[in-house]
């Protein structure tokens, strides 16, 4: 892999205009990932889903230079219809558009950091192998006071064009004072065979609100990794929901940086998987300062020999006294090859504070079955509302009342 | 005079601090064959079991000290220990209590464990284990009318080598984790204790282990096998001299229940745990592991944690046998500079299986505690249920309390439930209790006690009454 990893690289900054120094520090992270690789379980973070292993037997070599010198064609009917929205496109991990048609022009502002790469703080490799690879990296300000009026979609397709192929992306985006966003991610493959790797930050000011929906519906062959970092001012609120379906293996980190009194962070997640699938949510909210607040809900049903993995951390730092901190995880497990691995943890270094979580797995409940039946529904139909209303639960938690119906119909999820 | 002044108040905060002054014979210091030849010699142990003993001393060398708990501590100088010491007087076994050191049954009374059986009118059987040695049992006699075994594990190397060969490493295997090999090798001595076929122990058993002293490590082995339909409570307790250095305790216990046996084992766990400054104190790394081998048996745990600098262990069940249950009730209290990282795990491999899990985590001071636990359900263990509770209580900023539970359910039959909280002992709680005449001190106590009602009743009688005083103790100072 190490040739590969070089050879790749040396390609890839051939064609971007970057400073000797910039160059310099991609070197050395490119140097940081192939002396430690991908990820493997002898990580404590990445016990339950041996990466290394999984990108062995699903993808094989892996090829990490992408030539993106010639635009791909936006094929529009992955748009989402009925519901009027702000674009980016990603096609093959080339941005292809971005479009803020529905917004004040002078109130947002998209600035190009290819050339100013900042490190990403993650300690694990795959941060190392983004700021290697990334070539456009782009910073999305909203500004002042300016709540966006529609939502921002962004459309990450694949097409057949590519395979086997590793694709790093970057974005950064900065809400100022009193600004919101909703963002809404799409996950939409054609493609087989291919690794994304994916990392976001957001920097919340003070009253800022983000919204960021992770959909991840459609069937497909790749891998992907997704880290999200949100650091949190002053009475911010982050509100996290994903949904965890379609890919072959995904993998979820957000990590939640309290920083400011009143800031709270909302992370809401479904796994429903089933074929062999893999997938994990990991989340750590670390609790920094006082009065901040953290609430979590995880609901899985797997099906068929799926597996689902949340490891959720609530670090509470000894300043941050009076944080409320909530954690749940519940998965139901239909078939007897599908497994559900957990590991919530509490790091608490404050006394006066309200913490707890609670994780439950298990099989869909007789009784209830039984219940339904007696009222005349056959056992398929039964165990179909049971599943719907286990589920319905967390999607009522989305805070957004047009991006909830659009994922009710998108997963059919009925009230 | 300052100095004993100071002494005298350092013994009023940990009762057991006291060291006996008497002859000890030592292995020379250091690890190596030499020195396991040495033990082995010592007992007078047969082929097989030096031969044990090198096959795990060979493991060890290979092997790495972990280092991924919570508590760090600073690394141990395995070449600077004495592995073996006992007292001179032990070196011909004394027949009986009467030819017993009056200097140990001294230590042993002033420890409130007065091995001349007509002084125990409660009727338990006593182990009595100083450093590396064990010094006397109690109440052998009576013992052996029901066929029951409990005696030194030295003793019954020799004695019933077919019982020892046939069990010995078998749930604690020589190619485990570091310190479970490193007692492997060097392990010196410990109970062993047999319950035959359909027999229910009349009596509570108990070891007490007890270090004396420096610069030694204590490494006990305690094997207990349940046969068929029998019964048996034990329990253990412990202490050392307060000293300056860092002493390490690494013991293996290893449990097997056959078919319908029970056994019930109880800790209160007091080792000296070091000055308020942190100093000194005992490393408490223990390995403690039962099998349910056989269907229906139950194996239960109830540990008190209140000593030692550092704890670091988690008694452990295999739920092999169908129907099998395993139970974990847990107190851990940490205070100073202690720390603590204690848990469980249960691994359900039968039918049918069921465990619980009761951990109280109180922190106070600078202390730090953690708990880590293990629950995993394997595809084959149909219908298995597990249920865990873990609470924490804080006293005051400068501590911390951590869960790391890890939970793997492979079984879609089998359900597992999980949760914990963390909290503090609230205002209007304090308030109440003060208002009705409690001064602080004891307001906190009982809150604490109601706190961990849940474990305390898990434990024998005699044991819960000085359980209960422990955490008492152990708090004490921490309020206001």
């Amino acid at each position: 892999m190490k040739e590969q990893l070089q050879k790749d690289f040396d390609n890839s900054i051939k064609n971007l205009s970057l400073s000797q120094k910039d160059i310099e520090i991609k070197k050395f992270c490119l140097e940081n990932f192939i002396d430690k690789g991908f990820p493997n379980r002898k990580e404590e973070d990445w016990k339950f889903s041996d990466l290394n292993q999984i990108i062995k037997n699903n993808i094989g070599e892996l090829s990490f230079y992408n030539d993106q010198t010639s635009t791909n064609k936006v094929d529009t009917s992955v748009f989402v219809d009925g519901l009027e929205h702000n674009k980016i496109v990603f096609i093959n991990g080339r941005i292809e558009k971005i479009d803020f048609e529905y917004e004040k022009k002078d109130q947002i502002e998209i600035i190009d950091q290819s050339e100013t790469i900042n490190e990403f703080k993650n300690s694990n490799s795959l941060s190392d192998l983004n700021n290697a690879f990334t070539n456009k990296c782009f910073k999305i300000l909203v500004k002042k006071g300016y709540q966006l009026v529609k939502p921002l979609i962004i459309y990450h397709t694949t097409n057949t064009k590519i395979w086997s192929k590793n694709i790093n992306l970057r974005l950064n985006f900065e809400l100022d004072k009193d600004s919101s966003l909703r963002l809404v991610d799409l996950f939409n493959d054609t493609s087989e065979k291919n690794f994304l790797n994916i990392f976001y930050n957001f920097e919340l000011k003070e009253n800022a609100i983000l919204k960021n929906y992770k959909v991840d519906k459609f069937e497909n062959k790749n891998i992907k990794y997704s880290f999200n970092n949100i650091d949190q001012d002053k009475n911010s609120v982050s509100e996290t929901f994903i949904l965890s379906s379609g890919s072959n293996f995904s993998k979820n980190e957000i990590n939640c940086n309290l920083n400011g009194v009143y800031a709270s962070a909302f992370v809401n997640g479904i796994f429903s998987l089933n074929n062999h699938k893999h997938h994990e949510i990991r989340s750590i909210i670390n609790h920094l300062t006082e009065n901040t607040k953290s609430y979590q809900l995880i609901k899985s049903v797997l099906d068929e020999s799926s597996k689902a993995v949340y490891q959720g951390k609530i670090f509470v730092n000894s300043d941050a006294q009076k944080t409320d901190g909530y954690q749940l995880s519940k998965a139901i497990l239909l078939n007897k090859e599908a497994e559900f691995n957990a590991k919530p943890e509490l790091e608490i270094y404050a006394d006066d504070v309200k913490c707890s979580h609670g994780s439950a797995s298990g099989s869909l409940n007789e009784d209830s079955i039984f219940y339904l039946m007696s009222r005349g529904l056959s056992y398929q139909q039964s165990r179909e509302l049971l599943i719907n209303g286990f589920l319905l639960d967390v999607v009522e938690k989305i805070t957004d009342s047009e991006i909830k119906n659009l994922i009710k119909n998108m997963i059919g999820i009925k009230e | 005079m300052d100095n004993r002044q100071k002494e005298i108040n350092n013994l009023k905060d940990y009762k057991y601090g006291f060291s006996t002054n008497i002859e000890n014979i030592q292995a020379p210091k250091g690890l190596n064959e030499d020195v396991i030849k040495f033990i082995s010699n010592i007992k007078k142990e047969p082929e097989w079991m030096l031969e044990f003993r090198l096959k795990a001393f060979e493991r060890f060398k290979v092997l790495k000290e972990p280092d991924w708990q919570k508590p760090k501590f600073p690394k141990i100088d395995y070449q600077d220990l004495y592995y073996y010491s006992a007292p001179k007087s032990m070196k011909d076994k004394p027949k009986s209590l009467d030819e017993l050191d009056p200097k140990l049954l001294e230590t042993y009374k002033k420890l409130g464990i007065p091995l001349q059986e007509q002084a125990r009118l409660n009727g338990i059987a006593v182990d009595a284990v100083f450093d590396s040695v064990s010094v006397a049992t109690t109440f052998k006699d009576e013992l052996t009318k029901q066929g029951i075994i409990f005696c030194p594990i030295s003793e019954a190397i020799q004695n019933h080598p077919e019982l020892v060969k046939k069990y010995l490493g078998s749930v604690i295997p020589t190619s485990d984790h570091f310190f479970a090999t490193l007692n492997s090798a060097v392990f010196t001595d410990g109970s062993f204790v047999y319950i035959p076929e359909g027999v229910r122990c009349p009596m509570e058993l108990s070891t007490y282990f007890r270090i004396n002293a420096s610069n030694t490590g204590q490494f006990e082995r305690t094997l207990i096998i349940a046969d068929k339909r029998s019964y048996v409570s034990y329990l253990e307790g412990c202490t050392a001299p307060m000293r300056d250095e860092n002493q390490l305790h690494a013991a293996n216990v290893e449990l097997i229940a056959l078919d319908d046996a029970e056994i019930k084992y109880s800790t209160v766990q007091n080792w000296y745990p070091g000055d308020k400054d942190g100093k000194g104190g005992i490393y408490n790394f223990v390995t403690k592991r039962g099998l349910c081998k056989g269907k229906n048996s139950k194996i239960s745990w109830t540990q008190v944690e209140t000593g030692s600098a550092i704890t670091w262990k988690y008694p452990s069940c295999i739920l092999k046998g169908d129907n099998s249950i395993g139970e974990f009730y847990s107190i851990a209290i940490t205070n100073n500079h202690q720390k603590a990282d204690t848990g469980t795990k249960m691994i359900h491999l039968g039918k049918n299986t069921k465990s619980k899990i009761i951990s109280k985590g109180i922190s106070a001071g600078s202390s730090d505690m953690t708990y880590r636990g293990l629950v995993d359900i394997s595809s084959k263990a149909k219908n298995s249920t597990n249920y865990t509770q873990c609470d924490s209580l804080l006293m005051g900023n400068k501590c911390g309390a951590h869960t790391v539970p890890y939970i793997k359910n492979k079984n879609s039959e089998s359900n597992i439930a999980h949760e914990a909280t963390t909290s503090k002992i609230s205002e209007e709680q304090l308030h109440y209790c003060q208002q009705r005449g409690l001064n602080p001190e004891e307001a906190v106590g009982l809150i604490v006690n109601g706190f961990c009602k849940e474990v305390l009743q898990q434990l024998p009688m005699e044991f819960a009454v000085e359980a209960q005083k422990l955490v008492g103790i152990s708090l004490e100072g921490s309020v206001g």
